[in-house]
């Protein structure tokens, strides 16, 4: 192929494509050695892939369109699985929760314009929790950009208060170490999503510019020796210490680190709900999870604790609800991999900056050995707190089904190892609460954002992602309509992903809102009509299942594992049931109400 | 058997300040907020600007001006920020700043730091020897003198332009443009640290082209 050749003008564009296309195919096809023989790849969009390739990318998950086609040819000849969703939000949350449930980047594919802000929303979901993904999105050739060509957005512009970082590829010398270093910055650190914009004539350019071999990753940070030794005689002189384990946790891969410190020295453990499950919740010790439909006694225990070891939390509001009366009493040791969530929200009397794990064991190094005796007394505390304040619900034979029995019902069936995906609303709180996690990086959903919709395409992420392991997604009958199209992707792959949809025929999260703080007036959040989805499910090729009755739910949901291939479970729930124990907005922790009588 | 009621629940007796910090009866702490100057060293791309006020106004921080130019280094540019916070805004402003790709280093001035601003204003021309001697008063500069209007420039801190444009309220002002402030730090002392480090390096280097 020939060097150096001078850059096209644009009106060729398309011509040159189809040029490009024509020589590739023929290339493929021409003789049995050629086509064994790797192809020659020289273009910007070819050190894309490469950079992709020597990052370990195995899937990637995408929709086509005008402005990304280059790099989609560039992939017609990669070992990379591509996976094309129905719609681009699929896409990212998809390349979410394959991110979350691998611990490396997830990768996805958006053409200019429709196709990057299809984006958006999961590229912002992705932002509020952390996760880490990477967006390689198509532009309108460069001698277009501003001038408000066919399918043109200002991606870079649009995507810059919701990415860690983001960058626009104006060069194809340097396209390749642009896509390694976007990969990179999205997984280290405080992971995040970062975005590269491609320009079409940048990845039709001609180079032999590649990518860099893949940079070693930076070892994990220590806090200042000092300030741990600080931190440790505040927890020591303590009467009752808390941890607070948060999404930093997973992110940091510390569970190990967690469960040895709170075990040894024997801590009780809240967990926000992006940490769930980084303490095993069938512990003695485990208070699980904080907030405003967190349980009793873990929010009685953040209300009275006077030392909390906060762990990769960023305290959302909807943990500590009104910060004049978040952990009063407490003073706070904060373990933060991002300086700037130290006292961005509450004040930390010990700021412990660096890697969860690393922290983590510092403190526990440093710590005074064993247990103190003086803590009991706190330990007992919490105990009765979780005997006044138990989860619970009732089932009485005659009433409608239970959401949260259904969610029981799931759990006992299922391996400890399960990940749950979820939509959002009253079903993704059920999802939390009634079933036990005992394994980081098995609940996921989308926290910081609130997306209705993310359930299914994190569904399928998370299988790709986790092959051998069962994958299973509560959704609300309002979620799923979100994004419903993505069960064909499932089908198409066929991915072994059980949804249950637990249908109150209204967007119940609003319903219980307008029902608590807005005198009963129910507008616009109960459905007139909605379709079957077990039909719908049937239409797309996948199983579909209802189920109304307690004598039915085993065997339905037994069947809907059973079945090699998406299946979904229509499982018709008490339309009256409401989510408790609920912390009233901006109210304190302890003054969660336990049902209607309390708000 | 379900315990107490949310009023029936013994409550803690501590409390936080709204910016979630613990109230002690024994040291209480109130931020009121003050005005400083933050001064940022940037790597000198485009949207650079746009990633720092896009920051300033998404998280709602209080800004007075924002100041860029260049640096001796043709790659980086700084930045002057004068915001207004309390205690815990101002850090936040900082650590925040940091965390954006292109900014390399941060650092707050310290009171006794360099600052200047520049205004110039255009005033009517009735009285020129009255606005010549506001000028000279304020160590300005005529920029231009015409039958209806004198246009003039001065520098310094902002008290002294303040009070240079309270003293030619009398004439009129017509419009006036402020640049807003841009800071050094004082003597010795280096604004920010990887100025330092860089110009060590230099120095350095150009030691051991020297040997050779
Ligand atoms: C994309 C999006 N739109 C609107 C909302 C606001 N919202 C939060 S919860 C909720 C109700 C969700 O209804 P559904 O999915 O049926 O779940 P349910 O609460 O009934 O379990 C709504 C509308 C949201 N979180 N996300």
């Amino acid at each position: 192929m020939s060097e150096g050749s001078p850059a096209r003008p644009a009106s060729q564009e398309t011509e040159t494509e189809t040029e490009t296309t024509g020589e590739t195919g023929g290339e493929a096809d021409a003789t049995t050695e050629d086509a064994a023989a790797t192809p020659e790849r020289t273009t910007g969009a070819a050190a894309v892939v490469t950079a992709l390739e020597r990052a370990n990318v195995e899937h990637v998950f995408g929709v086509q369109g005008g402005a990304i086609m280059p790099v989609y040819d560039a992939l017609y000849h990669s070992d990379i699985a591509h996976v094309t969703m129905a719609h681009e939000q699929g896409a990212a949350h998809a390349a979410d929760a394959y991110g979350q449930v691998t611990g490396a980047p997830g990768v996805c594919f958006a053409t200019s314009g429709p196709g990057a802000t299809n984006l958006v929303t999961g590229i912002a979901d992705a932002n509020m929790d952390s996760d880490p993904v990477l967006a390689l999105t198509g532009q309108v050739p460069t001698n277009f950009v501003g001038n408000d060509a066919f399918q043109e957005t200002d991606t870079v512009g649009v995507t810059r208060p919701i990415t860690k970082a983001n960058y626009f590829a104006d060069d194809e010398t340097t396209i390749g170490d642009l896509v390694t270093e976007a990969f990179t910055v999205a997984g280290e650190g405080r992971p995040g999503p970062t975005l590269v914009d491609l320009p079409k004539d940048v990845t039709n350019a001609e180079t032999e510019a590649r990518p860099p071999e893949e940079r070693d990753a930076a070892a994990a940070p220590a806090a200042e020796p000092q300030a741990v030794e600080r931190a440790a005689e505040a927890l020591a002189s303590a009467e009752k210490p808390l941890v607070l384990a948060g999404g930093g946790v997973t992110k940091a891969n510390a569970s190990e680190e967690l469960r040895r410190f709170a075990t040894t020295f024997e801590v009780p453990v809240v967990t926000t709900m992006p940490g769930i499950g980084t303490f095993p919740e069938d512990h003695d010790l485990c208070l699980s999870w904080a907030g405003m439909h967190g349980t009793g006694y873990a929010n009685m225990a953040i209300s009275h604790t006077d030392c909390l070891l906060a762990v990769g939390t960023r305290f959302d509001d909807r943990l500590t609800g009104g910060i004049e009366t978040f952990a009063p009493d407490a003073t706070v040791v904060h373990v933060d991999i991002d300086p700037a969530e130290i006292s961005k929200n509450v004040h930390a009397d010990y700021p412990l900056v660096g890697d969860a794990g690393v922290v983590l064991d510092q403190l526990f190094e440093t710590l005074p050995d064993g247990p103190d005796d003086r803590w009991a007394t706190w330990r007992e505390q919490c105990a009765t707190w979780k005997e006044e304040y138990p989860m619970s619900y009732t089932t009485p034979d005659d009433e409608p089904l239970k959401p949260q029995f259904v969610v029981e019902a799931l759990d006992e069936m299922t391996p400890d190892d399960t990940l749950v995906t979820t939509g959002v609303g009253q079903h993704q709180m059920w999802a939390a609460q009634f079933w036990t996690y005992t394994e980081p990086r098995t609940y996921i959903s989308s926290h910081g954002l609130g997306t209705m919709g993310y359930g299914l395409p994190a569904a399928i992420g998370a299988k790709l992602a986790a092959p051998d392991r069962e994958v299973v997604c509560f959704d609300g009958d309002g979620s799923f309509l979100m994004t419903v199209q993505e069960l064909s992707v499932a089908v198409r792959e066929n991915l072994d992903i059980t949804v249950v949809v637990l249908n109150n025929e209204a967007i119940g999260m609003v319903r219980q809102w307008q029902d608590a703080f807005f005198g009963g007036r129910r507008m616009a959040s109960e459905y007139r009509w909605m379709p079957d989805f077990a039909t719908l499910a049937e239409a797309f090729g996948a199983r579909g299942f209802t189920v109304d009755d307690y004598d039915d739910v085993a065997d339905t949901l037994e069947a809907a594992l059973d079945y090699d291939g998406p299946s979904v479970v229509d499982a018709f729930v008490d339309p009256a049931e409401n989510v408790y124990p609920m912390v009233p907005s901006g109210g304190a922790n302890d003054q969660f109400a336990l049902s209607e009588d309390h708000l | 058997m379900h315990g107490p009621a949310p009023e029936e629940r013994t409550r803690p007796v501590g409390r936080r300040s709204s910016q979630g910090i613990r109230v002690d009866p024994h040291a209480e702490a109130t931020h009121e907020p003050r005005r400083t100057a933050l001064s940022a060293l940037v790597y000198h791309e485009p949207g650079v600007l746009a990633k720092v006020s896009g920051l300033v106004s998404r998280r709602q921080f209080n800004i007075e001006s924002l100041t860029v130019g260049s640096t001796t280094n043709p790659e980086t540019a700084r930045i002057t920020l004068v915001i207004e916070e309390p205690e815990p805004g101002v850090r936040q402003v900082e650590k925040q700043l940091l965390k954006l790709q292109p900014v390399i280093s941060v650092r707050e001035l310290g009171g006794d730091a360099i600052r200047r601003e520049l205004v110039v204003l255009k005033v009517h021309g009735d009285e020129p020897d009255k606005v010549n001697a506001i000028t000279q008063m304020y160590d300005g500069r005529t920029l231009d003198a015409g039958p209806r209007t004198i246009t003039v420039e001065i520098t310094g801190d902002e008290q002294k332009i303040n009070d240079a444009i309270d003293a030619y309220r009398q004439f009129g002002i017509r419009e006036l443009a402020r640049t807003g402030q841009t800071a050094l730090a004082r003597g010795d002392e280096w604004t920010t640290d990887a100025e330092e480090e860089r110009y060590e390096r230099m120095q350095t280097e150009m030691g051991t082209s020297d040997s050779e």
